[in-house]
């Protein structure tokens, strides 16, 4: 989708002063904004990490992408020609934290559970229909249940981008490595 | 009263305060029909069964429609937060709400001004937001599942995508999780751990392990856990002590499970149809 924008080689290492600021975030309103510039940037070829915004931005439900300072301005020029304008874009020194990517499986026999976090999700594998979400306890939960239930992967929409929470992201990366497992 | 507070997903639903009423089609909040689904839905409706158990009133819901734009969870934290005090809660149990640390400071300073404090019961991301609010301790019972203990044993982690993989890799050892949550002052005075194994915890020990009738086919199941927090919420508010309110629903909640034989592809309204009997029998087991 984001094919026209060049890629970029990996970032060259320099020499960094111990008090130097060369990291910033880019502050977005909902979690799964972020999943969509993740994937953005990440195609671009930039050297990011999503992480916890910084406490002041804080608010219990929230994830911002950590960036290189020296690319600030070809980023956000970037994401307001694709309408993923940031809130805020904020110099940092100290690390966020990175959200959890381990999961766990779980094999039913005709059914395949995978949790990510606090989110679990369920198929069958003959027919890559989802059956259960259980789980999770931001308010796209249950809405997020209700869209994808009975539908099969490859049918149902995608929690990246109809959810907004970090439940949400999680129920993400649940439904990605079932997919890695059964295929769409 | 028994006051349930929590979102449900129905986009732009307005704030709704009323009674809450089941049938085996559904339940009803001041009127308004609302299907069964997981979250709140679920757990008002355990809640009512367990308040018809044990002959007390039926809960009074305050729901607001949000599927994860905050707005029908900020309304319900302002509205707890200005009007909470002339409610005549006796019992709050708060559940599905869009982790807002700010509002939900204003809702903990709204009850600390109250001359009597109800009783504090919180899941989902009302659990995370008293957690990630340093506010753990304030409240009476939480009850979280295994990967959400594993958030509160974590003092670093403002929600459970957060929980750090060290902890993530310590799921084998829940009474491990339980201690370091209690240890950082993230847990109320009274847990419930859903799992493989059930813990009653309070004042950080367990003092009550469940683990039969085991069915594993539960543990799919989108809102088994929403049934639990709505039967100790239901029982709390009948006057049982706070232990004995986890030991008699998690029995419930497995028995109900075992009843309804499930596979990974049953839904919750499927269990919910066994609850009366399932809690008859957990009750009467416990006294």
């Amino acid at each position: 989708m984001f094919g026209w924008f060049r890629k970029k080689e990996k970032e060259q290492k320099k020499t960094q002063k111990p008090d130097e600021v060369t990291r910033g975030l880019l502050i977005f309103a909902h979690p799964t904004t972020v999943i969509a510039v993740e994937d953005l940037l990440r195609d671009e070829g930039y050297s990011i990490r999503v992480v916890s915004p910084p406490p002041s931005y804080r608010t219990g439900c929230d994830l911002s992408v950590e960036i290189p300072m020296e690319a600030e301005a070809e980023i956000t020029a970037l994401l307001n020609s694709v309408n993923m304008t940031p809130m805020d874009v904020v110099p940092i020194t100290a690390q966020g934290m990175e959200p959890l990517h381990f999961v766990r499986e779980k094999d039913f026999g005709d059914y395949l559970m995978v949790r990510a976090a606090n989110m679990k999700m369920t198929v069958e594998k003959s027919t890559g229909k989802i059956v259960n979400i259980s789980g999770g306890g931001c308010p796209d939960v249950p809405y997020l249940a209700t869209s994808m239930l009975g539908k099969t992967l490859a049918e149902a929409p995608d929690p990246g981008e109809v959810g907004f929470s970090l439940c949400a992201y999680s129920l993400n990366t649940a439904r990605e490595e079932i997919i890695k497992a059964v295929g769409v | 009263m028994l006051l349930l507070a929590g979102s449900v997903p129905i986009d732009k639903m307005p704030l709704t305060i009323g009674p809450v009423d089941y049938s085996p089609d559904g339940i009803t909040v001041d009127g308004h029909p609302l299907p069964i689904n997981r979250g709140n839905e679920a757990m008002m409706t355990a809640a009512c069964i367990a308040c018809d158990h044990f002959g007390v009133e039926r809960p009074v819901g305050m729901v607001a429609g949000d599927i994860g734009t905050r707005q029908g969870s900020e309304a319900i934290y302002n509205h707890l937060a200005k009007h909470l005090p002339e409610m005549g809660v006796d019992v709050m149990t708060l559940h599905y709400v869009m982790p807002d640390i700010k509002l939900n400071n204003k809702v903990v300073e709204t009850v600390k001004n109250m001359k009597n404090k109800p009783v504090l019961i919180a899941d989902a991301g009302s659990m995370y937001v008293a957690k990630a609010g340093g506010h753990a301790e304030f409240y009476d019972i939480f009850t979280p599942d295994l990967g959400e203990v594993a958030f509160l044993a974590d003092e670093k982690a403002d929600h459970p995508s957060f929980t750090r993989g060290f902890i993530f890799h310590m799921e084998s050892d829940t009474p491990e999780l339980i201690r370091r949550a209690y240890e950082a002052g993230n847990a109320p005075p009274t847990m419930f751990v859903k799992g493989k194994t059930d813990y009653v915890c309070h004042n950080g020990k367990i003092v009550h392990t469940i683990d039969s009738p085991s069915v594993e086919t539960m543990e799919p199941i989108g809102g088994t856990g929403d049934l639990i927090t709505g039967m100790i919420s239901g029982m709390v508010f009948a006057g049982k002590n706070h232990i004995e309110a986890c030991l008699i629903a998690g029995r419930a909640n497995r028995l109900a499970g075992e009843l309804s034989n499930p596979t990974p592809a049953t839904q919750i309204d499927s269990i919910i149809k066994f609850l009366p009997e399932a809690l008859a029998k957990a009750a009467s087991s416990v006294q």
